[in-house]
């Protein structure tokens, strides 16, 4: 084993203003009603600006400028110039990925190895692909001449704060709607780096409007009465809420929820791809990822050597400075989510299985947790039933392929799962049977702005990405 | 020739058997374990209780995953002997009381999505062109236990076109018949029982709404919830809520009245379906 030196991104490329307002009919504004709050570099603790807080008079203008610009500009806009300005918006994302990836990985704590090569070029691909449905739309299997909504309501976690944007920003747009978004109260900057990416791109003002805040305001956002779409991804117990929420009114909803994903190992598996795909399903983003492969189902004949292959592969992942381009697993988001992990892990010693996690010097300042195993894991426990959102894996293992499918499928979730074998009839035989929205075979945590994602059961209802991404969107 | 000597030519008139219509459940014909029944359309109907609908519930999804994993060639030629047998009782529904042009279209409308069966994963599913070595196929999948409140109007129309789109895909149903107008659905129910659909596939209650539906709407193991026939809006409000608890898929009463006679698009399968992302690498 060998040491790495330092190899830190520079911050230089990014420049971060010491306070920021809403940013309504194309400006940024200050809030009339809502306060502010403080963002952090959860790595550091380090404060790094003030956001605006948006109230509901603020969702109120936010809305207002969204329905004008939808009855003015982008409705009656032809859908060929809407894509010339989507085509810009993903030209500038991807001209200023550096910037918004240095960002990201300042703002959320995720790797800047993630933030640049994953978050930055889907989220710019994510805007070049619906570009192109923009004048397209009568050719999308929705009727001849499918209309938009109007004004969208969306609502975005703290996970994928760039990427999240795109996928809810891109389809809106494409298919003629505006759009009022609340970005996650502790990841705000992308999204306001990106309003200034909207004006540099001559976007007309109010067609995209990004109003900051904490719950309070997505709740105004999605209750405002002149909201036509609702779109939220985050938690089940919040996308409930919204679910009653919107009962009765002629909201279209599509929601985007938690998961506690199987990855399932049969015997004949490839075992160092198996490994590698298991860290990358549990570890990848800190584990932040609602289709994260958070339960491995391992064949009890191979259990042994797979985990032993995995504690090993786990001592090689470096956990620190989320600017360092070695780093592997950067800070957990915030204090809170650092407290649900700690609960839940607590939880799962307590229930009776074992816990391991590889040594791991982690710095003082700044919410970080191991990456840590769990075996001796049974069905009822808490870890193998409750969305940990970290760094947390839940082994448990199976004798038949037919106990892998009833054990994958215990779940009230239904968002991803993962296979792996080398044997084809198998894994067509597996994916046939997981009640899963997303199934990856030999891979997991690969995403494309061409394929759908979302969910069964109570990990929501809708599909964003593809040609079935433009339905929640479109009054069809 | 007076009235007495007629009878007494022909011999007494023949005492009818007459009928009690009963629930549909688990492909057997119940009555209610309440032992309730109620006067409507001149005849004796069953009146379901909660414990029923749960009946119903527990049957539904039994019949799920042998349905669900039917081949859709299967389905597609379980559903056209639907319709075969619908034809043949086309005169015991228009003695119901059901216009002779809706029976024909409701025929029409089942032969219609009958053939839907084989073609819904082509149109709706496909492969995605990924940004790296990947087959990367979406197809649509059924949701899994389905309750719908069927429309009172048309009674037999209006039931076909809530109840068979919902099942061709793969999905089973839970199904609350008009309370006013529920002769037909028991005849449905006959037909279907007579037509090689497995039992549970779809299930028939008959009775109030008002007592049955928020337990349909509240109840953990359905999946979504089809409300055409609700037809107070409170109610739909109510039970649109009740069915967040776990995030049912919701297809909300329509906002104008529905013309049932009209083509009926795909909408009311795909909001029962789920898309389903399957990735695989290529590689040697």
């Amino acid at each position: 084993m060998f040491d790495y030196a330092p190899a830190p991104e520079s911050r230089s490329v990014v420049t971060i203003r010491d306070s920021y307002g809403l940013f309504i009919d194309g400006e940024f504004v200050d809030p009339t009603d809502g306060g502010a709050r403080k963002t952090v570099n959860p790595a550091t603790e380090e404060v790094l600006a003030e956001v605006a807080e948006a109230g509901p008079g603020d969702v109120d203008r936010a809305v207002a400028a969204a329905r004008a610009a939808y009855q003015r500009v982008w409705g009656p806009m032809p859908g060929r110039d809407r894509a010339k300005y989507l085509f810009r918006i993903a030209r500038a994302l991807a001209e200023r990925s550096r910037e918004l990836a240095v960002l990201e990985s300042l703002d959320n704590g995720k790797p800047i190895r993630e933030s640049r090569d994953v978050d930055l070029p889907l989220a710019s691909a994510h805007f070049f692909y619906y570009a192109g449905w923009a004048d397209k739309l009568p050719y999308a299997g929705f009727g001849p001449d499918p209309r938009p909504l109007g004004v969208a309501g969306q609502v975005i976690p703290w996970n994928f704060p760039l990427l999240m944007l795109a996928w809810k920003i891109a389809p809106a747009l494409a298919a003629g709607n505006t759009v009022v978004l609340k970005p996650a109260e502790t990841t705000p900057l992308t999204a306001l780096l990106f309003a200034e990416i909207c004006q540099q791109a001559d976007l007309p003002p109010g067609v995209v409007n990004i109003v900051t805040g904490a719950g309070a305001t997505g709740q105004a956002v999605v209750g405002h009465p002149d909201v036509d779409k609702v779109a939220f991804t985050g938690s089940t117990d919040v996308g409930r809420q919204i679910a009653r929420a919107v009962a009765g009114s002629r909201k279209k909803l599509t929601l985007e929820l938690g998961g506690k994903a199987a990855n399932i190992v049969f015997d004949d598996a490839p075992i160092d791809q198996a490994v590698e795909g298991i860290v990358n399903g549990i570890f990848f983003n800190q584990g932040h990822v609602c289709c994260a492969g958070s339960r491995l189902l391992v064949q009890e004949s191979i259990a042994e050597p797979l985990l032993e292959s995995l504690k090993r592969r786990m001592a090689r992942l470096r956990v620190g400075d989320p600017l360092d381009k070695n780093t592997d697993v950067g800070a957990i988001n915030s204090a809170a989510q650092l407290d649900r992990i700690r609960t839940l892990a607590t939880a799962g010693t307590d229930e009776g299985a074992q816990a391991w996690s590889p040594p791991c010097d982690l710095p003082q300042q700044g919410f970080w947790f191991a990456p840590t195993l769990f075996t001796g894991v049974s069905q009822a426990h808490r870890i193998a039933r409750e969305e940990i959102f970290g760094p947390v894996l839940s082994v448990l293992t199976f004798r038949t392929p037919d106990e892998a499918i009833a054990k994958a499928n215990n779940t009230p979730y239904g968002l991803s799962a993962g296979i792996w074998s080398e044997k084809g009839s198998r894994i067509l035989w597996a994916a046939d049977r997981l009640r899963a929205g997303v199934v990856w075979a030999n891979t997991f945590n690969k995403f494309d702005p061409t394929s759908p994602f979302g969910g069964y059961q109570e990990s929501g209802y809708g599909r964003e990405g593809g040609r079935h991404g433009l339905e929640a969107y479109l009054d069809v | 020739m007076s009235d007495s000597a007629a009878v007494a030519a022909a011999g007494p008139a023949r005492v009818a058997v007459r009928k009690t219509y009963k629930l549909f459940i688990g492909g057997k014909f119940p009555r209610s374990e309440s032992g309730r029944t109620y006067q409507v359309q001149d005849s004796n109907v069953a009146l379901a209780s909660r414990k029923d609908l749960r009946d119903a519930v527990v049957a539904a999804r039994a019949a799920v995953k042998g349905w669900s994993g039917a081949t859709a060639y299967n389905r597609g030629q379980i559903l056209y002997r639907v319709a075969e047998m619908l034809e043949g009782r086309r005169e015991q529904f228009v003695a119901l009381g059901e216009p002779a042009g809706e029976v024909d279209a409701a025929i029409d409308r089942w032969v219609w999505y009958a053939g839907w069966s084989d073609k819904l994963p082509q149109v709706y599913g496909g492969v995605n062109p990924v940004a790296g070595p990947y087959f990367n196929l979406s197809t649509p999948e059924p949701t899994g236990v389905v309750g719908v409140v069927a429309p009172a109007e048309p009674s037999l129309l209006g039931l076909v076109s809530v109840v068979a789109p919902v099942i061709v895909s793969g999905n089973t149903a839970v199904v609350l018949a008009s309370p006013t107008r529920p002769l037909a659905a028991v005849t449905l129910a006959e037909v279907l029982a007579t037509s090689d659909l497995p039992g549970g596939v779809v299930n028939v209650l008959t009775g109030t709404i008002t007592e049955t539906a928020p337990w349909l709407a509240s109840h953990l193991d359905v999946d979504a919830l089809d409300l055409t026939g609700v037809p107070d809006p409170q109610l739909a409000v109510e039970l649109e809520q009740a069915a967040a608890g776990n995030l049912k898929r919701v297809l909300r009463p329509a906002v104008t009245p529905v013309d049932w006679s009209a083509d009926p698009g795909t909408r009311r399968m795909t909001t029962f379906l789920e898309t389903k992302t399957v990735w695989h690498p290529k590689g040697t």
